[in-house]
This record gives C-alpha cells, sequence and structure tokens, in this order.
C-alpha cells in the first residue's frame, strides 16, 4: 500500500486500526526523499531514518494501546525556524548554521504530543525575509510543480517537502503570506490562524506582532487535525489569546462543509482586478467563487479600498523591517552561531560589524538597514509611527467586512510562481508578491490558502479570510471548494 | 563665592526579594553563583524564547510608587532600547520609556531642621544587563572579556528624581530614606552588592550639567558629589565653564574621570515590545498592594515619639535602616524597662561600634538579648553607665554574652566601703579646695564623688562614693566646729 500518498487523517487509521505498516510508512518516505531532495533541496537537516522509524513505531504503538494520538506515526516536516531540541535551528542562515537550540517550540512539543514524528527542518528564505525561497544560504528550493520555477516562500522548504510527499504533513509560520503563498504555489493547503491563536514560543522571530507558526498539508481535514493540535493558549507566549479551541471543532467544520453550507461569502473584487493580480490568477479566484456558490453559499462583491489594496504592503513592510531590525540585534555571534571567533583585542563592535556583514546574506542586511533606519529619531514618526497609523485602518476596514461575511474570497497570489532567478533581483518585484496577503498579518484575522484550480498543469490556490476566530468558518468553506473541485491530497511528482 | 548646585538622580534598585527574573522563572538570588548557572532560553535571549512579565514584579513596583507617593500607570506596557552591548543578550532592553509604571511622586527629607520635598519625576521597570568580567581586571589590560548572565533579566526599577536636591548631604538624605522605604516594604535588600547603583546629575550654577555613573553605595554618592563640587567650582573660578559631559566615579583614588565621548548622540531606536502587549493594571490591584503596604518609615519614626517618648531625631535614626529599627523594638518588649534608655544605648553606643560590621551584624552578631541584658546590668546597679558604654564596644567586636564578660573581667561595682574610704581619703588630700568648696556649697560635692569615680575607672559604686565623700565632709565640719570652739 503507498501510506505516503494518504492524508495524515487517513494514515493514523491505517496504522493503528488497519495494520498498516509504520517501518515501510517511513521507508516509503525516504524513498522519495531519495528520489527527489537533490532536485527540490527542501530540507536542512533529515534524521536518520533509523531513528524516525522507532519514534513513528512508539507512536503508534502507543495509539494502540488507546493513547488519545490523532497523528499517531505521522512524519512531520518542520521550517528551521522552529526550536527542536538537539536539531539544528538555522534559519538559512550562516549566522546560525551552527546553533542547536535546547528547547523545543510549544507547537511542536503540542504536535508529538499528537503523535506526529519530526522527520527533519526544512529549508526557508533566510530568517524568512524573502517569498520564493531563494534568500537561503543553503540554496533555493524548487518547486515540485515545475522544477525550474520557485515554490514561494518563505515556507519554500516545508511546501515542497509536503507536496512531493517527502513528508505528510509541515510546519511553517507566516508573517506577510509565507504560508499561504507558498501553500498557493504546490497545491497545498495553509492557515495563518488568528493572532494569538497559535503559541510563537520556539519561533524564531522576523516581525513579532504580525507573524504566526501555521500548518501545511495536502488535506483540509489534516489541517484541522494539526490545528485542533497545536492551538490554544500558552502561558509561555504572553500574545497568546485566553482561547483553547475544544477538540473536534475545526475538524466538524471541515466535515460540514463536505455537505455544502449556507455562507456568506463577500469576493474581494479590487484584491482580484488588483493591477498587480494576474488573469491567470483572477481566472482561478472567480472560479472559487463559483464553487463556493455550488455548494449553497451566498456570494456578494465587495470593494476593500485603497488602504487595503494599495497601502498595506509598505505599512507592512516598514514595520516588518523596523521588528526585524530589533530582533536580529541579538545575532552578534557571541551566544551562539557560527565558527568565527574574535581576534585578540578585536574590540566588540568590530567584531560585531565583521560577524554580521559575513553572517546575514544580502535581503537580511537590506532589511535590518533599512529597519534601524526607520526607528531612528527623526525618521520613526514619517515610517514607522504613520505605519502603524495605516495598520489600524486597514485592520478596521477589514475587521467590519469580516463581521458582515462568513468569509472574504481573495487571490492567495498575484502570479504564478516565477521561475528561478526571476524575482530575486529586484527587491520591489519581490515585495509585491505579498501584495495580496499582508492584509491579514496586518489585522490579525485568520487566512487559510486553498487550491482551486491548475495553470498550465501547476496547481494554484485561492485565499479565503474571517473574522478573529473564525478559523471554523475557514474550515467549512475551503472543505466545500475541495469538495466542489476535487483538488485535494495533491502530490508533485517532480521531474527533471 | 558661594554658587548655586543643582542635583538630581537615577537610582537603578534591583527587586532582589522577587524569587525569579523580570521575564523567566530563573532563579534572582545570583550572587555567589558560577557564572551563567542561573540562565534559560529566555533571558539569554536565545532564537524564539520569549518573555513572560513576572505578576510579583509588577506588584513590587506598585508598592514602591505608592510609598513614594506616585501615580500608578493604567496600564504595564514595554519598550525596547536598543544598544549593542556583550553583556546584553538581545542588544536591546527591555524597559519602559514611553508609559513607565509610575510618574509624579515625591520623598520628604529632613534637613537643617527644616523638611524638603524631592520630587520623583517617573519610575520604570526594566531588566538589568549581565556582567562583564576582564580575566585581568580591567579592560585595558585584558586581551578579551568573559560575560556572566546570571544577572541578565533581574528585575530593575529605574527611579528618576527631578533636579530637587542643592547639595550632597540632600543627595545622600534622599537616598538613606529611599533605603529605609525600599528595606521596610521588602522588596529590596539595598545592602547586597550591586543592589542600588547610582547615576548623579550635579550642575553648579554657571556650567553645564555633569553626570556621574555607576555609583555603588550611598556614602560614595555623597564623596563623587562633594567631589564634582569643588572641581566644577573650581574651573568657574579659573574662568572656566564646566561641559556637558558624562564622567565615572573611580572610588579607589576618590575622583571622577571622563568617560569615553561618543562621536555621535546615541539613538536608543525606542519601539514597543511586540512580544509583551500593553495590559491593564487593574485599579483592585492597585488598591489591593496600597492595603498591604506597611508601616513605612516615617509612620514609623512618629510611633517610636508617641510611643517611646523618644526625641524626633533618636527615632529618625533608629527608622534609618529597617534592621534596626526591627532591632530597637525586638529589644524594647525583651527589655520591659525605659524605652529611652534602650534608645539611647543602641544610637549613641551600639551604633558606633556597628560601623565596622555593617548593620548586618545586628541580630547575627548582636543578638537583641545581649543589649538587653547590658541594659538591665545597669538598672540592677551591677555595672556603671560608663560600663555599660565599654560592654558596647565587647558586644559588637568581640560578640560574647554581657553577663559572662562581666563576671570573667571583674566587671563588678565596687561598693566595698573600706576600700572607698581610702580612695575618698586619697581624693580629699588631692583636692583641698575643692573640699573647702564643698563644705560651703553642696553642688561642688559632685566634683569630689566624680573624682572618686575617676580614680577606679569608673568602677565605685556612685551610691556609695557619694555617701562616703558626704560622710568625710560631715566629719570636717564636725572637726571644723570643736576647733573653733577650743579656741
Amino acid at each position: 500500500m503507498r501510506l505516503y500518498t494518504l492524508p495524515a487523517w487517513r494514515l493514523r487509521w491505517e496504522l493503528v486500526e488497519g495494520g498498516g505498516d509504520p517501518a515501510s510508512y517511513v521507508e516509503q518516505v525516504y524513498e522519495r526523499i531519495r528520489l527527489f531532495e537533490k532536485t527540490l533541496n527542501s530540507y536542512i537537516t533529515l534524521r536518520s531514518m533509523e531513528e524516525v522509524v522507532e519514534e513513528v513505531e512508539q507512536q503508534v504503538r502507543e495509539a494502540r494501546r488507546g493513547a488519545y494520538k490523532p497523528l499517531a506515526g505521522v512524519l512531520l516536516a518542520v521550517k528551521d525556524n522552529i526550536a527542536v531540541e538537539g536539531l539544528p535551528n538555522t534559519c538559512a542562515s550562516r549566522m546560525l548554521s551552527k546553533y542547536i537550540p535546547p528547547y523545543t517550540a510549544t507547537v511542536v512539543e503540542r504536535l508529538v504530543e499528537a503523535g506526529a514524528v519530526v522527520i527533519g527542518k526544512t529549508n526557508m528564505d533566510e530568517f524568512a525575509m524573502g517569498s520564493t525561497g531563494e534568500t537561503s544560504a543553503y540554496g533555493p528550493t524548487r518547486n515540485p510543480w515545475s522544477i525550474n520555477r520557485v515554490p514561494g516562500g518563505s515556507s519554500s522548504g516545508t511546501a515542497a517537502a509536503v507536496a512531493a510527499a517527502l513528508a505528510t504533513i509541515g510546519l511553517g509560520n507566516d508573517t506577510g503570506g509565507s504560508i499561504r503563498l507558498p501553500a498557493a504555489w504546490t497545491g497545498l493547503y495553509g492557515l495563518k490562524s488568528t493572532y494569538g491563536l497559535v503559541s510563537r514560543y520556539g519561533l524564531v522571530s522576523y516581525a513579532e506582532s504580525l507573524e504566526q507558526i501555521g500548518p501545511m498539508t495536502r488535506n483540509i481535514m489534516d489541517l484541522a487535525v494539526m490545528m485542533e493540535a497545536m492551538a490554544g493558549f500558552d502561558p509561555r507566549d504572553s500574545t497568546s489569546l485566553d482561547y483553547t479551541p475544544s477538540r473536534g471543532v475545526y475538524t466538524a467544520a471541515v466535515e460540514r462543509g463536505e455537505e455544502g453550507a449556507r455562507l456568506s461569502v463577500a469576493l474581494l473584487e479590487d484584491m482580484v482586478e488588483h493591477e498587480a493580480v494576474s488573469e491567470d490568477v483572477r481566472r482561478v479566484v472567480y472560479r472559487a467563487a463559483e464553487a463556493l456558490e455550488e455548494m449553497g453559499a451566498k456570494v456578494s462583491r465587495e470593494k476593500v479600498g485603497r488602504h487595503v489594496a494599495y497601502y498595506a504592503l509598505p505599512a507592512y513592510y516598514v514595520i516588518a523591517m523596523c521588528e526585524a531590525s530589533s530582533n536580529l540585534a541579538r545575532y552578534d555571534n557571541i551566544r551562539y552561531g557560527y565558527r568565527e571567533p574574535p581576534r585578540p583585542w578585536e574590540g566588540w563592535n568590530t567584531y560585531y560589524s565583521r560577524v554580521r556583514g559575513e553572517g546575514f546574506g544580502r535581503e537580511v542586511k537590506r532589511r535590518i538597514m533599512l529597519g534601524s533606519w526607520m526607528l531612528s529619531a527623526g525618521y520613526k514618526d514619517q515610517y514607522y509611527v504613520r505605519a502603524l497609523r495605516l495598520r489600524r485602518m486597514v485592520r478596521d476596514r477589514l475587521l467590519s467586512l469580516a463581521e458582515r461575511y462568513d468569509v472574504l474570497l481573495l487571490p492567495s497570489a498575484v502570479t504564478m510562481p516565477p521561475r528561478l532567478g526571476e524575482a530575486i533581483t529586484d527587491p520591489v518585484k519581490l515585495y509585491m508578491l505579498d501584495t495580496v496577503s499582508v492584509q491579514a498579518n496586518l489585522s490579525g484575522l485568520p487566512a487559510l490558502t486553498v487550491p482551486a484550480g491548475k495553470v498550465r498543469s501547476i496547481p494554484l490556490g485561492v485565499q479565503l479570510m474571517a473574522r478573529p476566530l473564525g478559523e471554523p468558518r475557514l474550515f467549512t468553506a475551503a472543505s466545500m471548494i475541495a469538495t466542489a473541485t476535487g483538488l485535494h491530497d495533491l502530490i508533485a511528482e517532480p521531474v527533471g | 563665592m558661594k554658587r548655586r548646585t543643582v542635583i538630581g538622580l537615577e537610582i537603578h534598585v534591583q527587586l532582589t526579594a522577587l524569587k525569579t527574573k523580570l521575564f523567566c522563572s530563573c532563579s534572582a538570588d545570583y550572587r555567589h553563583s558560577p557564572p551563567n548557572t542561573h540562565v534559560c532560553p529566555v533571558c539569554l535571549g536565545l532564537p524564539g524564547a520569549l518573555p513572560v512579565v513576572n505578576k510579583e514584579a509588577l506588584r513590587a513596583a506598585i508598592s514602591v510608587c505608592l510609598a513614594l507617593n506616585g501615580r500608578v500607570a493604567d496600564r504595564l506596557r514595554f519598550d525596547r532600547k536598543h544598544y549593542f552591548y556583550p553583556d546584553m543578550p538581545k542588544n536591546y532592553q527591555i524597559t519602559q520609556y514611553l508609559e513607565p509604571i509610575c510618574r509624579e511622586g515625591y520623598l520628604e527629607i529632613e534637613y537643617n531642621g527644616r523638611t524638603k520635598k524631592i520630587r520623583i519625576r517617573r519610575m520604570n521597570l526594566e531588566e538589568d544587563p549581565g556582567r562583564l568580567v576582564y580575566p585581568a581586571g580591567s579592560p585595558l589590560h585584558s586581551p578579551y572579556s568573559l560575560v556572566d548572565y546570571n544577572r541578565a533579566g533581574v528585575a530593575l526599577l529605574e527611579i528618576v528624581t527631578e533636579p530637587d536636591m542643592e547639595s550632597p548631604e540632600e543627595a545622600r538624605l534622599f537616598l538613606e530614606k529611599l533605603r529605609s522605604i525600599l528595606e521596610h516594604l521588602g522588596v529590596s535588600d539595598p545592602s547586597l552588592e550591586g543592589a542600588m547603583r547610582v547615576d548623579a546629575n550635579i550642575s553648579v550654577e554657571g556650567g553645564e550639567r555633569v553626570e556621574v555613573k555607576n555609583i555603588g553605595s550611598i556614602h560614595e554618592v555623597e564623596r563623587a558629589l562633594m567631589y564634582e563640587i569643588v572641581r566644577q567650582n573650581s574651573l568657574l573660578d579659573k574662568g572656566v565653564k564646566p561641559k556637558r559631559e558624562t564622567r565615572h566615579w573611580d572610588p579607589a583614588h576618590r575622583v571622577t574621570i571622563p568617560a569615553r565621548v561618543k562621536e555621535t548622540e546615541e539613538d536608543y531606536r525606542y519601539m514597543p515590545d511586540p512580544n509583551l502587549p500593553p495590559v491593564r493594571i487593574p485599579a483592585e490591584l492597585v488598591k489591593a498592594v496600597a492595603e498591604s503596604l506597611p508601616e513605612l518609615p516615617d509612620k514609623r519614626a512618629e510611633r517610636f515619639v508617641r510611643e517611646y517618648g523618644l526625641p524626633r531625631k533618636t527615632a529618625r535614626v533608629l527608622v534609618s535602616r529597617k534592621l534596626l529599627a526591627d532591632f530597637y523594638e525586638d529589644v524594647v518588649k525583651m527589655y520591659g524597662g525605659d524605652p529611652r534608655r534602650a534608645a539611647n544605648y543602641i544610637v549613641n553606643d551600639l551604633l558606633n561600634w556597628l560601623k565596622d560590621y555593617g548593620i548586618k551584624a545586628l541580630y547575627s552578631r548582636v543578638p537583641p538579648e545581649r543589649v538587653v541584658k547590658v541594659l538591665k546590668l545597669l538598672d540592677e546597679g551591677v555595672i556603671s553607665i560608663r560600663q555599660a558604654k565599654e560592654l558596647a564596644e565587647v558586644i559588637v567586636k568581640k560578640g560574647v554574652d554581657p553577663e559572662e564578660y562581666v563576671k570573667k573581667a571583674g566587671y563588678v561595682k565596687i561598693s566595698d566601703e573600706e576600700y572607698l574610704s581610702r580612695i575618698v581619703e586619697e581624693v580629699f588630700k588631692e583636692h583641698p579646695k575643692a573640699v573647702r568648696d564643698a563644705l560651703e556649697k553642696p553642688k561642688a560635692v559632685n566634683f569630689l564623688v566624680g573624682m572618686v569615680m575617676a580614680k577606679t575607672r569608673g568602677r565605685a559604686d556612685p551610691v556609695v562614693a557619694r555617701r562616703l565623700v558626704l560622710r568625710r565632709l560631715e566629719e570636717l565640719r564636725a572637726r571644723g566646729a570643736s576647733q573653733t570652739s577650743s579656741r
């Protein structure tokens, strides 16, 4: 049986109740890694198969004995900016190439408690700064659906690994679209939850006021199962909401969607017709609207206005860069880092400049420098403070829309994935890829990417947004689209 | 010529009574621990670790704010202050910039018999950085530096006054008052090394403001300020205007030295910490803290005056340290005698000898029972006042039980009449003029008694001595009368 093709919820059943062999599942996945990893470059750290087999068998044994393990034995790919004790945590940066965290992120702890087994740490844009996966110090990841194209970023490795079934489920993080954009370009479901629903403890900070860890899967039910395991209050994260979803609330929402539901949907017209959005993308969004209507939804057209459609992007980059300049200040190579000892009598300021010059890549340095400048006296009010004002306007507008509709529908990516090297050379072109993603981060609203069409045999996802803690609505709507289009459990067979 | 001096202070107080650091659960009691043993992902600033506010630190800060008559902020908010320094794990410090926990407080000090109000501008909660260790003692002579992060993340309270002080004495009095309040609140033990660090701003009329950084004790603050007044005044005398600068206090040489001049004004690029969203400080919490505030030094001094009949000055000395005031009250309770006598003995005699050991010698080296024993020996007439004074030195320095010491040292009063009569005889022979005076004026008797005491080094029983002197004078008078009649 080809266990690697199964969604996690089915796989768990096969392994725990159907007599499926955990070792052969792991072997199949490692066989695919042997076949495709060289091409894709999706992992930075891969654990040994023996170790992983042992843990998968252990999880399955415990589940067979009756432990509640909704993800028993399921292989989980973790983005390399999320701490897993004992595994390198490079953030795809030379700066952290030798850093091994002594602790594990809350979210990983919870998923492992639910039965998942970490298979490895995935490639990404350096410190999650990038939208194509190409800023990695470990080389770019390729899109398994079309290997001359990027998979999207910054969660590029997780996207490629899950899409090509080099893992069954994955974790990414989303600061300005880093889950949703690669999910949209690799045929995956990806969720950026309501700000504060998922603990950030253990996620290496890029821009904390914007980001969330989130699941990436090939099946909407898997997304719901993962969220039930990982979401909820964490005392170690002060921005964590005092809310923990009850068991079954997301999976039930998925099941509701399979039957169809009378959701009210707002198609965000000026986001779809935005000049940055390509014709291919527009067609897929309209197709998704039809799919929702077929399943019983009532779709209306709404406009978000210029602030949301146009000014959100610069506001986002100002805030993200300012926070980044602060968060990345700690990388001075003293407590952890790469091997580069100070020279005798070298002053620390000289040393800091030297190692930060060598250890960070171009894009990271660009954002640190711009952020430092925009936060400095005399410029802060022009940039940072103004961006915060815009942020409030974006949030207010989206909140009022989200209160009036169950779900908002908009593109998840502005174009089809660029070819390798195409976007990376021009930072503004690169930043424009986030045109439709950053609104959810600025406003804290939950947003989910769902595959809705294919363009020249590459799958393309659309984006759903809802009010704060409106995740069940997102699951229902995504499930409706999945049922109507049949575009789920897509597995890429990379060629080249 | 006398120029006006203006002084403002910035005091960093470690909340040493907290069990844990400000944003993590590492033990805050790091002193005497091997380097880097009180650390965790949070206080080491490891990638991905997040701060969570210690609720007890908030309570402590509120209590200090209320004790300093300040206004507690509506919400708790933290900002990041950025600068690169190896003792800061994140290269930014979590502090409060825009919304300090407390504003507009004041403290009253007594100076030259007048009460003076020193205003407090603001007070904020922040994390302490780690500590640099230089293998050769100083950065100049060390080829490398080491960092100890045990202190990193310990809760600090920064208290900033208005420039309301006009002399080093006022600054000292303010700091002593503040110290005692912190002790009474039980939030900090300022006597621990580095638990109370002071930056002083001082300007002398005609010059610019000078900041003297990182002074380690109240005593040193006074010294540093005195030094600065002399330095700045002598510059002005020479027609040189003291420039605006930062200086460091060198306690070994007792001078201030200019700090390295920065080429540009430091820009800390303050921004709100996104990991610590603002939280409301509930009015009920402030109320609860206010209601549980302990008796503070001013009130305690008033009570000492009222309850024990102490002079205001003595009461103020006693409440200047919590331990001293506690000690006094314990002595009073056990002693049962005159509280004024106990106060006098502690303030005038015991305190003198404690200087070398520090206030912490109370209880540990000098249990209150021993002071009570001295006072009782005195009351019972076993020892003289002078001997009691000598015993103060003995119980502090030797750390022994006064009763046993008195027995061993033959420290008992001389009331043997035969012996004392001989002494009286000697005194009368040596001071014939005094004897003649005493025969006429009863007040002059005291001089003769005093001489008897002096000859016995204070050991004579003054009652017996006086009786013997009076008897001898009577005899002389009687003899004089009989001589006259025989003529």
